[in-house]
């Protein structure tokens, strides 16, 4: 039924199968890497345009990256007719399981108008609460004054409620936002 | 053995996750809601069919020997290309099981398949197999999301019919457990009279 196994036939059979195979796979990441990059730019912008007040210039175009502490975070300033309205900020902490990437806006005069995760790998039903429509964890970061605030969850005496059995995705979240504090600071110092 | 049967014996008589109880890295890890587990279960079948049928046509240039590497290699192109048009066309479900996806590769039920059908039988009847045990698979895994949903979050298929939260411990890891035992029970029992 099969063919022999000598030295010749396993040579040729196992390379003719991954050259075919390379074949499809570069043939199916050229059909869809532009759909993907398309993808992942749809959604750069769309949490752009839901952390930070109206504006008619495209972020995207005019990022900027700010350094602090060793690390680059970008930063996208909205404006509108010329004049800045706010900065979205993406910034990041380590949470549950791996990285929380969350998207802050901050008003030009210091507010956060909203806050937007954009991925992280927390426990579903628990965590994964943050990526939730309308949820009441992010929903308190929305118009809160960070200079009057301590950003930390309450359990470690800040005034940040916690979701219910996750504390540690809501600390991670919870420093993203303030991380996106001290990068507007540095703008503001610049 | 007919088209019908083949299908069949995959849903029911070998169904992979109550009956052969393969794969039970997905099964647990993904079943947080129904229809992540019926995601993840379309995924496989993707898989499991392309795969299923492509081995049983090059089975007879493959020699013995290196058969596994040669299986290992077709699965994973299949689930590459499947993870690349989900990121592509379906990015919200990618999102929720992207880390499971590449995983299909070592789910021993895609390999189980190859090695126990694809390789012995024609490429119609490995397709048929494909279906069955995905079908199988997917099933299995859309009533475990549904229980454990249903039960640790109050929603069915994203449908809240509870204000607040359910029984947690059913979203995680210690429901997937007690829930997969419990419906291996009951499947076992409803089988048993279908055959009497």
């Amino acid at each position: 039924m099969a063919l022999e196994s000598t030295v010749k036939n396993m040579f040729m059979s196992l390379t003719v199968i991954c050259l075919v195979c390379s074949a499809l796979l570069g043939g199916a990441y050229a059909i869809t890497k532009d759909k993907i990059d398309q993808a992942g730019v749809d959604k750069q912008n769309e949490a752009i345009a839901r952390v930070v007040p109206e504006f008619d210039n495209v972020p995207s175009e005019e990022m900027f990256e700010v350094e602090l502490e060793g690390k680059k975070y970008t930063v996208y300033p909205a404006s509108l007719s010329g004049e800045t309205v706010g900065y979205a900020i993406n910034a990041s902490a380590t949470g549950f399981s791996g990285p929380v990437v969350i998207m802050v806006g901050i008003t030009a005069d210091g507010r956060i108008f909203n806050t937007v995760p954009v991925s992280h790998a927390e426990t579903p039903g628990l965590g994964a609460k943050i990526s939730e429509e309308g949820n009441a964890f992010v929903a308190q970061f929305e118009g809160l004054d960070p200079s009057a605030t301590v950003l930390k969850v309450r359990k470690d005496g800040g005034d940040i409620d916690a979701i219910t059995a996750s504390t540690i995705t809501s600390r991670a979240y919870t420093a993203a936002v303030e991380t996106a504090w001290l990068v507007f600071n540095k703008i503001k110092e610049m | 053995m007919g088209k019908m049967k083949v299908i069949l014996n995959g849903l029911i008589k070998e169904n992979p996750t109550f009956v052969l109880l393969l794969g039970m890295c997905p099964t647990l890890g993904t079943t947080t809601s129904a229809i992540n587990g019926m995601g993840m279960g379309l995924a496989t079948m993707c898989v499991l069919i392309l795969s299923n049928m492509a081995i049983s046509a090059i089975a007879r240039f493959i020699p013995d020997k290196v058969r596994i590497p040669c299986y290992i290699v077709v699965i994973a192109t299949f689930v590459t290309i499947v993870q690349l048009l989900m990121q592509a066309f379906l990015p919200s479900l990618y999102e929720t099981l992207g880390l499971f996806i590449p995983l299909i590769v070592v789910n021993c039920i895609v390999l189980g398949r190859a090695e126990a059908y694809a390789n012995k039988h024609s490429v119609m009847d490995s397709a048929c197999d494909g279906i069955g045990i995905g079908l199988g698979f997917t099933f299995a895994l859309t009533i475990l999301g549904l229980v454990r949903e249903i039960l640790g979050s109050g929603s069915v298929f994203g449908m809240k019919f509870i204000s607040g939260d359910g029984m947690l411990a059913f979203i995680l890891a210690p429901g997937a457990f007690i829930v997969l035992g419990y419906l291996i029970v009951i499947f076992k029992r409803l089988t048993s009279k279908i055959k009497m």
